[in-house]
């Protein structure tokens, strides 16, 4: 019998293209590593393109790369011309590259536009099995139907727009394992959360991470794409789930997937994507869904964590130097004093989007809390920016745009919107924000903007009261 | 690429652990076309106050340490966004070397597609270098790729280790691109031989598409 592989090296082994001989990859040598799908959006390509040019080299697989503009475009109507010159030009770029080379350009104006890490699944496009690339750090998201997947640097876009491949050494394989029952109001996002928080931001640097566990595979697709999204923010560049019935499901009808008996021989494929017995992980952790409570970070990086019942922590109670001044810092650039209890921390702003959670089961998640009630009076703005105008589509068939704009909330066209404030979706300085994106980085939602890290649930929960609350003290039915 | 073999300069001390690449170059700042111009950027909300004018509390405006050219730095710098406009700051600011117990992945990637070397060594080590750095003004180092090593003019001598393949990309300052393209006849091979997963399916009826799940 054959040595037992993790889900990591069966794909790994699949794709490698070539090796130098008599170095094996597992010693840090890089091997040349084919890519099955390359996703390229206005922000980090415009250089790759024009390093093509300048070297006369022309993209090699255009009918595998798919481009879309969503990191600078605007949230509110479109139809009038873009005033941001460098966004409209960074459009304009993508636009010619996009024709010249033959690559599918998703405009803004298309209808199946959104955030590059939503569509990609959305239609089909990320498939089982597959090496996947994109030029931003989220492209981990795609692990969740069993792909390696992983962001790359605008050398590296370059790389595989010419190649079609990448230089990549093996990475080490990290077991996450989440045992048990999500208790009613905890949901995928407090599960990424806690990881992170028990691992650090740099637990998992160097690997490739899988998750498994009862908590893990009883998620829908969209719960386990926000776990896989937040890999990154732990350090390890991809993060995977294992494909089972509930991917099958998934991915059956879409656009780009297989259809009738191709689909039937894609699934049997698919059915050996899995960690065989025995195989060996270079570290676990495990947790037990049970000791999860709904996630609020407090600090300036997502593994500034802690549940919502608990207090800001105190510097003093860190035992390393570098994280008691971390801590410090965080603090005061967040406006909170130790020891102030979480529900505590008044908002002004909520944001529910990005490519962690503006899926449709988020967007009902939040729909179903605050029908029937209203944001607090203290709130300056309340977001909802779907992920993709496929989502908005169905969420508007559904009714879910009627709940939020009666609950005060804003309704809006797909983007990246408030997570990273490329757009003119910024958080003004001082304010806070509860949000359900992925980085509470200093100024990332704007500068001196305050961003606390928190499920869709939460947020809506937080934009109703004015300030956090526990939704397990509500009746919440069990959402991803 | 330019080349990397050996590299003395002064040493500038960043006392920060997690430095993320948003803080090198906030995201206002990833609407440019070309890959020029960021060291004026690099650490943009930190090194200037209202109007671009220098933060005096921040470490790169220190006068002692102008014209540094090695920056000295915590555990898991260049975390978070995969932008590669952060080490293109790095670059064009003037450092050749950044000395750190660890980074992360994608980052430390970029750094040797822009003839950055980033070394690594341990916790201790790198204390003993803050101290040193901020003991005595105009402290420089000698980083020496060849035999991997960092050196000062004082008897210290530090190993570092990296992996053979990047030390090649460096010393030779090879073009990634032109090296991979002569394994073409391979690539070719791999997309014959794996055609399934290698060959875009026909989208079925993509104008009709709406997502309904």
């Amino acid at each position: 019998m054959s040595t037992p592989k993790t889900l990591y090296q069966k794909i790994w082994d699949s794709h490698v293209v070539h090796e130098e001989p008599g170095l094996p990859a597992g010693a840090g040598q890089p091997a040349l590593i084919y890519i099955d799908r390359h996703l390229i959006h206005e922000g980090t390509s415009p250089q790759a393109f024009s390093g093509l040019r300048a070297e006369g080299r022309k993209v090699r697989r255009p009918d595998l790369t798919f481009a879309v503009m969503d990191h600078s475009v605007p949230t509110k109507d479109r139809t009038l011309p873009i005033i941001d010159t460098d966004a409209r030009l960074q459009f304009e770029a993508l636009e010619k590259n996009c024709r010249e080379s033959g690559v599918r350009l998703f405009d803004m104006h298309s209808k199946h536009q959104g955030i590059v890490h939503i569509i990609g699944p959305e239609l089909g496009i990320t498939q089982p099995g597959q090496t996947i690339v994109c030029g931003d750090s989220h492209t981990s998201t795609h692990g969740a139907f069993g792909t390696l997947a992983f962001g790359i640097g605008t050398s590296e876009v370059e790389h595989v727009l010419a190649t079609q491949c990448l230089v990549q050494s093996a990475s080490k394989t990290l077991h996450i394992e989440v045992k048990g029952k999500r208790p009613a109001g905890v949901t995928a996002k407090d599960i990424i959360l806690a990881i992170i928080g028990k691992i650090g931001i740099s637990g998992g640097t160097g690997h490739v991470a899988e998750y498994g566990g009862e908590a893990i595979r009883s998620l829908s697709m969209d719960g386990r794409m926000t776990v896989c999204n937040m890999t990154i923010e732990g350090g390890a560049r991809a993060g995977m789930v294992a494909p089972d019935e509930t991917t099958f499901a998934y991915l059956e009808g879409r656009p780009f997937v297989p259809r009738g008996k191709a689909f039937q021989e894609a699934v049997d494929r698919w059915k050996q994507l899995h960690t065989d017995n025995g195989a060996k992980f270079d570290m676990t952790v495990e947790l037990d869904a049970k000791d999860i409570a709904p996630q609020v970070t407090w600090g300036t990086n997502p593994g500034m964590v802690t549940g919502v019942t608990a207090r800001v922590p105190d510097p003093g109670s860190f035992r390393d130097l570098n994280d008691q001044k971390a801590t410090e810092r965080a603090l005061i650039y967040m406006g909170l004093k130790a020891g102030t209890p979480i529900v505590d921390i008044p908002i002004d702003r909520v944001f529910i989007g990005s490519c962690t959670n503006s899926r449709i089961d988020d967007l009902r998640a939040a729909a179903q809390f605050v029908v029937g009630k209203h944001v607090a009076r203290s709130i300056k703005q309340a977001l909802v920016v779907p992920g993709s105008r496929g989502i908005k589509a169905q969420a508007e068939k559904e009714g879910l745009d009627k709940i939020f704009i009666a609950a005060g909330f804003e309704w809006r066209d797909a983007g990246c919107s408030m997570c990273i404030g490329m757009n003119a979706d910024v958080l003004p300085p001082h304010e806070r924000s509860a949000s359900t994106s992925n980085r509470n980085f200093e100024g990332r939602q704007g500068k001196d903007s305050r961003t606390h890290l928190v499920s869709p649930l939460m947020a809506a929960a937080a934009a109703i009261a004015g300030h956090f609350v526990d939704v397990r003290d509500f009746d919440v039915a069990p959402v991803e | 690429m330019q080349p990397f073999s050996t590299h003395t300069g002064k040493v500038i001390p960043l006392d920060r652990v997690n430095v993320d690449t948003d803080q090198m170059v906030p995201k206002q700042f990833l609407k440019a076309l070309t890959r020029e111009g960021f060291g004026r950027i690099l650490f943009y909300d930190w090194r200037y106050l209202p109007g671009e004018k220098p933060n005096p509390q921040f470490v790169l405006n220190f006068p002692r340490y102008q014209g540094a050219s090695v920056l000295l730095t915590r555990a898991n710098f260049g975390c978070g966004s995969s932008r590669e406009h952060a080490p293109w700051g790095v670059k064009d600011y003037g450092f050749r070397v950044i000395l750190a117990p660890s980074y992360a992945d994608i980052f430390y990637n970029n750094c040797f597609k822009n003839g950055i070397l980033p070394a690594e060594l341990s916790e201790e080590q790198i204390e003993e270098l803050f101290q040193r750095t901020e003991k005595e003004e105009g402290y420089s180092l000698t980083v020496d790729l060849p035999s991997q090593t960092v050196t000062d003019n004082h008897g210290l001598k530090y190993n570092f280790d990296i992996v053979p393949s990047r030390k090649e990309v460096l010393l030779k300052g090879l073009d990634d691109i032109g090296t991979s393209l002569q394994h073409e006849k391979e690539i070719s091979a791999y997309e014959k031989a794996n055609a399934a997963t290698a060959t875009m399916f026909d989208p079925v009826d993509i104008k009709n598409y709406a997502n309904g799940r």
